[in-house]
This record gives structure tokens, C-alpha cells and sequence, in this order.
């Protein structure tokens, strides 16, 4: 099988991508860090979470790195004062959106909000916060959504679907309003399609799902399961 | 249908209105059916048939464009029209046919909200009724079809389309004829066209009026898409919000199909394009093309990034054309009397006309439709009629909650893409809201802005918080409690959400904050500083009154 090869730069590096690769794939190949959040590999991207823009030299819009595809010769900016300065106030606008209080949650110091806001240098939430009142759904026997920590990233949405099959979450509302359910927002423990195997658990990035019996800063998620299940599907079909 | 059997029916037409003496037009489009002209229809045919009038007609038509002044009748062939008729109206109406009008009713026709319009959309509008056929095609409907399908090659087609300069009249005003191309050009066995009826900008209603007056010139620029790109089939996604157009548009396919002008071997050709109609279920994103495709996909409408776009990965992964209402109802014209015709109306960049609705602190609200690179002042003050009961006018807004507000300074700026865009505004899908001082201007942004936090889909971060924490923050200016600080932090977030949302919607949602703050900055801080509100709408509470 031969793949065309394409040249093009990233933070003035040469570098090059295989037909299908995106310019979060080929920058991670090669160290060069952008911040994700709602991107996890092995999972379809959707370029929802807005972190990981970059700037490509003339074209006017910031494009997400985990879906665009690199052309010949492009060249990509991953790190400049504007990008860290969105970042920055999108991080925050996540903070202010529901009720993150790191000291007290499960996650604390396995976050991936929590580690991405101190490689940004968030020091304070500028934004005001919004203190929605948000339910908590245990009624699972082993896991427990809290959607207090919700940054609706969708992983859970997808990585129900796409990887385990089962499409018990899905997102219902809008805006500020969306939340994540299960099964036409049915409480988790009553879910008929679930099947209980907690891949949304592991890929959740903050302390919305987590499972039961963790105290504070206890919840380590596992996502190495997800690249190595995709690549034993692959090579089966 | 062959083009025979279309000149066949044409000449029935002609014959059978050779025999009508006079027609009475009622208007039947949902403005003047909200005000009954429906039951002003009723008792016309009623009055008719108890006096056993010989050559009368009474019939319903389309938009007749005055719609402040519904229900509307128009008296042929003596011109007359007839506004704000009641039921009671019909025995005085049908009275004076042939005699002298009935003068209380009486709207002339002279005016410059008629003399000023120049109609290419709206051509038929008023003139036929749009649940018959055969007035459309007695109109030189399905000839432009007809013709193209025999004579000539898809890519001679595309490059009439191109010729026209027609730009894209859902907005952002992308040049038609290369969208056509690229779709053309695409790759595939399985192409789509989809007609965007999603028309959902507060005080818009082109599409609506479009569809309601003239459904079949929508089907039919359609087709005409569907034989240059290659696509069989298309989609019609209009809001159910519209259930008028929604019954007239199924009206329209039905009876095409019947005539073989839609399904298959159209004209004997070996051409076939069928039309279904998807409706939408109240979303504003879903006018948002990724979005839209998404919810005739049947999945949650969100958008999703682009590229690919949908022309080379829409619908079901096919290649997909996609155009909103009032560009396919430009077709069939551009067919019939040429690109270079088309071209040679509007400006250098801007070819063709407009649909607006005229709507807001403006005399004579109603559909109407310009020649590009017409000013504002001709627009408001001319057509329009200027602001009612000697008020001033303030601003205009145009483009919905992606556009942005015009002040007084720029009135002589043409109208059209890039002028608009020049001044932070947007063309947009046509809505024209005009305001006059009575208007607070952070007031207007933050009713834009509740609009798009409700709307927005709350797929991406900025787009989901951005509006939610900028309408916050917009309210809290209204109630005169905010700091200067909080200034800063608005136009901070109106910066992040501009660059980094997702869609169209998230990225043009500051658009009314960004141009009231460049035009209208004192009002903001009359709010802020003074805790006042200069046009007296919001509600300020001094200290001294909230701790009395």
C-alpha cells in the first residue's frame, strides 16, 4: 500500500504527514504539544472544545488541530501570545461554567482541566461563575456521574458509540442547558443498554464519571485501553 | 413534459384569462392571512357569485409586499389596490368594478415603496396563484428547465451561473456559480442538492414570503441545480414554523411530479430529480449548513468544523449543493434571460437584487426587493417611508443576530456584501429591523445575544459559555451594575468567541455587541458611569433606591 507523503512545517520545523493524518497527529509524533481536551485518541474527533486551534500562515481563521488535515507546504503556528490568550479564556470559561472545585473533587490531581489550566498558567477564573445547580445521578451500582464536572466533551457520548456500541449517552439541550444523558435521560442505574463496562468512566478528562468508593483525588483514569482496542479492531477487519 | 405541452398549457392560460374580465388578487400569504384575508377571500367569491358576475375572478395570490398594510386586494386589469380590506369591504369592492375604486381603500400604486422595487425573485409574486401550476408555468415557468434540459450542457449551465455573478443570498454571499462548479467537479456517483429554508433571524421572512408566493420557482431552480451538478435527488428543509409554505411547497412537488417536471425523465430526458421536504424543529443552528445536513440526516443538528465541506462531504457523505431559498428562486431568471443580464443589475462585486423585510420603526414594513448597491436612505426613507410619528431614526440592523447595527452616519452606503461588511454588519438573509431613539442600543445587543445563547447548540466551548457569560454581562449593563471592568471582560469574550467558535452562528454572535460598542460606545457608558439609560428603556434603580 503505498500512502502519499505530505511536507509541511509546524513552529518552523519541518515536518512530514501520511495521507489521513491530522496536524494533532503529526505534531505529537513530533513532541510538539497542543492542548487538547475533548480530542482523545481512538476516538472520532469533533473539534468541539476549541483549545487546540492554531494558526496557519494566510489564512484568516484559527483551524482545530485534531481535525484539519495538513497541504503541502502549510505552515503551522501552535503556540503564539493570541492562541495562549484564547486558551486561556476558554479554559476559564470552562471553569465558570458549572461548579469545578478542585480541592474537594475525586480527580484532583488526575484532571485533565485542572492539569491543562496549569501548563496555560490560569491563575484566576476572570470570567464570573455561573453556579448552575446540577444534579448528581448514582443510582449505578459501581459508577456516578456528577455533573458539576461535566465540560461536555462528549467522549463518553462517543466512546459509548463508536467503541463500545452501546449509545447509552447521548447529549440532550442547548447551550449552557445541554447535559449528558442516559437513555433518553433515564437515571443511569435503570439504563437497559448499558452494559456497566465504564470505558466512559475511563476517557471522562475531569471528575464527572468516576467510580464509586473514591475519596478525594483517588479517581486515576485509564484510557490506554482505547488506541489498543482500535488497533486489534483494525487489524482483525 | 416536453416544451410543447408547456406552450400548450401557456396558451390555455392565455385563453381562459382572455375570458375573465376582471380578476380580484387577494393576497394569501401569512401576513395578510394573520389579519383575515382569507375570510376577505371568502366573501369576495361570495359577493361574485351572489350577483352572478360574469368574467370575474376571484383568486388568492402570493405576497403582494405591503404587508403593513394587509389584507391587500389588487383590482386588475384597471391596477387598482386595495389595503386594510375587511369582509365587510366585499359588497363596495365588487360594486366598483369597472366604475370608479372604492376610495377609502384605496393605496397607490404610485408611490416610491412600488415605483422604487425592481423584481427578479419576487417577479410572480402577487401576480399568480401559487398553488396552481399552470399560473407558473403561464408565467414562463419550467421554460428556463425545459430549455436548459434539451439545449444545452450541464456545464454550459454552470457556466451561466457563474456569468451571473449571483452570490449567495443565505448570508455570507460565497459566488453561486462556484459553489455550482466545485459540486460539478466533485467526485461521486451520489450528489445531493439542499434548499435551506431554515429562515430563522428574528423579523426575517424572505424565504417564508418566496416560498408561499412563488414555490414552484424554487422547485425549479432546483432542478436546474440537480442537472448541472449531476444530483438526482434534493431536500427541502424548511422550518415548520411555516406551515403555509410547508403546504405549499408539498402542493408544488406534488403537482410537478404530476406533470413530469420533477421524477423521473424530465422532459423526456433522460434527467431525473425528485424533491422531499424535511422540516426543521425549531433550531436557529440548524440554518447552519454542517448542521442542517446533520438534521436531514436525522442526527442532533450540530454543526460540525469544515472543511470537508459539503461540497465534497455533505449529505450522507456525498457531495452536496447547498443554497438557501432566495438563491434557487434566482435561477430560473438567470437561465431564461441570461448571466449577462443578471450581471448587468447591482454593483461591481454585488450583482442582481435583494429580498429584505422591512421591519421595525419603519411606516411601510413589508417584503420588498432592491436592486444591489441601493442606499439605506432609499431603502428606509424612500421605500420604507421613513420612522412613524416624526421620530428619528437611530439605527438599522441587518443580517439577524449575526449582523450588526448601522448608526445614521453610513445611510449612504450602498447596499451591498462588502460595503456592509466594511461597517461590521453583514448582508444576511435579508432581515432589515430599523430603530429610532427610542431604541436603547445595549438594550438591542442584549436581545440579539439572549437569542443566540438560547440557540446556541452547545457543541463548543466559547460559542456555549461565550454568549451565556456575554449575555450576563450585557444584563447586568441594563441594570446598571456594572463596572468598567466588566466592559473590558465583554469585549475580551467578544474577541474569544468571535475567533474560536465552531460555526457561523458562535463566531458572528458578537457582531451586535462589536458594532453598538463601536457606534454606540456612550450608551454603554451612560449605563455604566452615569447609571442611566439615554432612550429611557432600561429599568435603573439608584443606590439610593434599591437600599430605600
Amino acid at each position: 500500500m503505498s500512502t502519499a507523503i505530505i511536507t509541511f512545517i509546524i513552529d518552523g520545523r519541518d515536518v512530514s504527514a501520511r495521507e489521513g493524518q491530522t496536524i494533532l497527529d503529526v505534531a505529537r509524533e513530533n513532541d510538539i504539544p497542543i492542548p487538547t481536551l475533548c480530542s482523545l485518541q481512538g476516538l472520532h474527533p469533533v473539534g468541539a472544545c476549541r483549545v487546540c486551534l492554531v494558526e496557519i500562515k494566510n489564512t484568516p481563521k484559527l483551524l482545530p488541530a485534531c481535525v484539519t488535515r495538513p497541504s503541502e507546504g502549510m505552515e503551522v503556528i501552535t503556540d503564539s501570545e493570541r492562541l495562549r490568550q484564547y486558551r486561556k479564556t476558554i479554559t476559564e470559561m470552562l471553569f465558570s461554567e458549572r461548579n469545578h472545585v478542585c480541592a474537594v473533587c475525586v480527580s484532583n490531581g488526575h484532571c485533565e482541566l485542572q492539569s491543562m489550566a496549569e501548563n496555560l498558567g490560569v491563575t484566576h477564573v476572570r470570567v464570573p461563575y455561573l453556579y448552575p445547580r446540577l444534579p448528581v445521578d448514582a443510582t449505578h451500582a459501581r459508577f456516578t456521574v456528577d455533573h458539576n464536572r461535566c465540560i461536555l466533551c462528549s467522549r463518553c457520548v462517543r466512546v459509548c458509540d463508536e467503541v463500545e456500541g452501546a449509545h447509552t449517552w447521548d447529549m440532550q439541550g442547548r447551550g449552557v442547558d445541554c447535559r449528558v444523558i442516559t437513555d433518553l435521560k433515564q437515571p443511569w442505574g435503570t439504563s437497559e443498554s448499558c452494559t456497566s463496562c465504564g470505558k466512559c468512566v475511563h476517557v471522562c478528562p475531569t471528575g464527572a464519571l468516576t467510580e464509586k468508593g473514591k475519596a478525594v483525588a483517588e479517581m486515576v483514569k485509564r484510557t490506554q485501553f482505547l488506541p489498543y482496542l482500535k488497533t486489534m479492531r483494525e487489524s482483525w477487519s | 413534459m416536453i416544451p410543447d405541452e408547456l406552450k400548450a398549457i401557456t396558451d390555455a392560460e392565455t385563453e381562459a384569462s382572455a375570458k375573465v374580465r376582471c380578476r380580484l388578487n387577494v393576497c394569501m400569504a401569512a401576513g395578510c392571512q394573520s389579519c383575515h384575508g382569507d375570510k376577505v377571500l371568502k366573501a369576495l367569491q361570495a359577493e361574485v357569485a351572489s350577483r352572478k358576475l360574469e368574467g370575474v375572478e376571484v383568486r388568492g395570490v402570493g405576497c403582494l409586499g405591503l404587508c403593513a398594510e394587509g389584507p391587500l386586494v389588487l383590482v386588475d386589469p384597471e391596477h387598482v389596490l386595495y389595503q386594510r380590506v375587511q369582509a365587510e369591504d366585499a359588497a363596495d369592492i365588487v360594486a366598483a368594478l369597472g366604475g370608479k375604486p372604492v376610495k377609502r381603500l384605496v393605496c397607490s400604486l404610485e408611490t416610491p415603496f412600488f415605483k422604487r422595487q425592481k423584481f427578479i425573485v419576487l417577479e410572480n409574486s402577487g401576480k399568480i396563484n401559487p398553488e396552481r401550476l399552470e399560473d407558473y408555468v403561464a408565467h414562463r415557468g419550467y421554460e428556463a428547465l425545459a430549455t436548459c434540459l434539451t439545449e444545452r450542457q450541464p456545464p454550459e449551465v454552470v457556466a451561466e451561473v457563474l456569468a451571473s455573478g449571483l452570490r449567495g443570498r443565505g448570508g455570507a454571499g460565497f459566488p453561486t456559480g462556484l459553489k455550482w462548479q466545485m459540486v460539478a467537479k466533485a467526485a461521486g456517483p451520489k450528489k445531493y442538492i439542499i434548499c435551506n429554508g431554515d429562515e430563522g433571524d428574528p423579523g426575517a421572512f424572505m424565504d417564508r414570503s418566496v416560498l408561499e408566493s412563488d414555490p414552484h420557482r424554487v422547485l425549479e431552480g432546483m432542478a436546474l441545480a440537480g442537472y448541472a451538478v449531476g444530483a438526482d435527488h434534493g431536500y427541502v428543509y424548511v422550518r415548520a414554523e411555516y406551515p403555509l409554505a410547508v403546504k405549499r411547497l408539498n402542493n408544488a412537488i406534488k403537482q410537478a411530479q404530476k406533470a413530469g417536471l420533477l421524477g423521473p425523465s424530465i422532459c423526456d430526458t433522460a434527467f431525473t430529480f425528485n424533491v422531499e421536504v424535511r422540516l426543521g424543529a425549531g433550531a436557529f443552528v440548524c440554518g447552519e449548513e454542517t448542521a442542517l445536513i446533520a438534521s436531514v440526516e436525522g442526527r442532533r443538528g450540530q454543526p460540525r468544523p469544515r472543511p470537508p465541506f459539503p461540497a465534497e462531504a455533505g449529505l450522507w457523505g456525498c457531495p452536496t449543493l447547498i443554497n438557501n431559498v432566495e438563491t434557487f428562486a434566482n435561477i430560473p431568471p438567470i437561465m431564461r434571460e441570461g448571466g449577462k443580464w443578471f450581471a448587468g443589475i447591482g454593483t461591481e462585486k454585488s450583482k442582481g437584487t435583494k429580498v429584505f423585510a422591512l421591519a421595525g420603526r419603519v411606516c411601510n414594513t413589508g417584503l420588498i426587493e432592491v436592486p444591489m448597491g441601493i442606499t439605506l436612505r432609499e431603502i428606509i426613507f424612500d421605500i420604507g417611508g421613513g420612522i412613524p410619528e416624526g421620530r428619528k431614526f437611530k439605527a438599522v440592523q441587518t443580517g439577524g443576530p449575526s449582523g450588526g447595527c448601522i448608526p445614521e452616519q453610513f445611510l449612504d452606503m450602498p447596499v451591498d456584501y462588502d460595503s456592509l461588511a466594511k461597517v461590521g454588519s453583514i448582508m444576511g438573509s435579508g432581515g432589515m429591523i430599523v430603530m429610532d431613539e427610542s431604541s436603547c442600543m445595549v438594550d438591542v445587543a442584549k436581545f440579539f445575544m439572549e437569542f443566540c445563547r438560547t440557540e446556541s447548540c452547545g457543541k463548543c466551548v466559547p460559542c456555549r459559555v461565550g454568549t451565556a457569560q456575554m449575555h450576563n454581562l450585557l444584563s447586568s449593563i441594563c441594570a446598571g451594575t456594572a463596572t468598567m471592568d466588566d466592559l473590558a471582560l465583554l469585549e475580551r469574550l467578544c474577541d474569544t468567541v468571535k475567533f474560536t467558535s465552531l460555526c457561523g452562528l458562535g463566531q458572528s454572535s458578537p457582531n451586535p455587541v462589536l458594532t453598538t460598542l463601536r457606534y454606540f460606545r456612550h450608551e454603554y457608558l451612560a449605563h455604566i458611569t452615569d447609571k442611566r439609560c439615554p432612550a429611557g428603556v432600561c429599568n435603573i434603580h439608584s443606590l439610593a433606591e434599591v437600599h430605600a
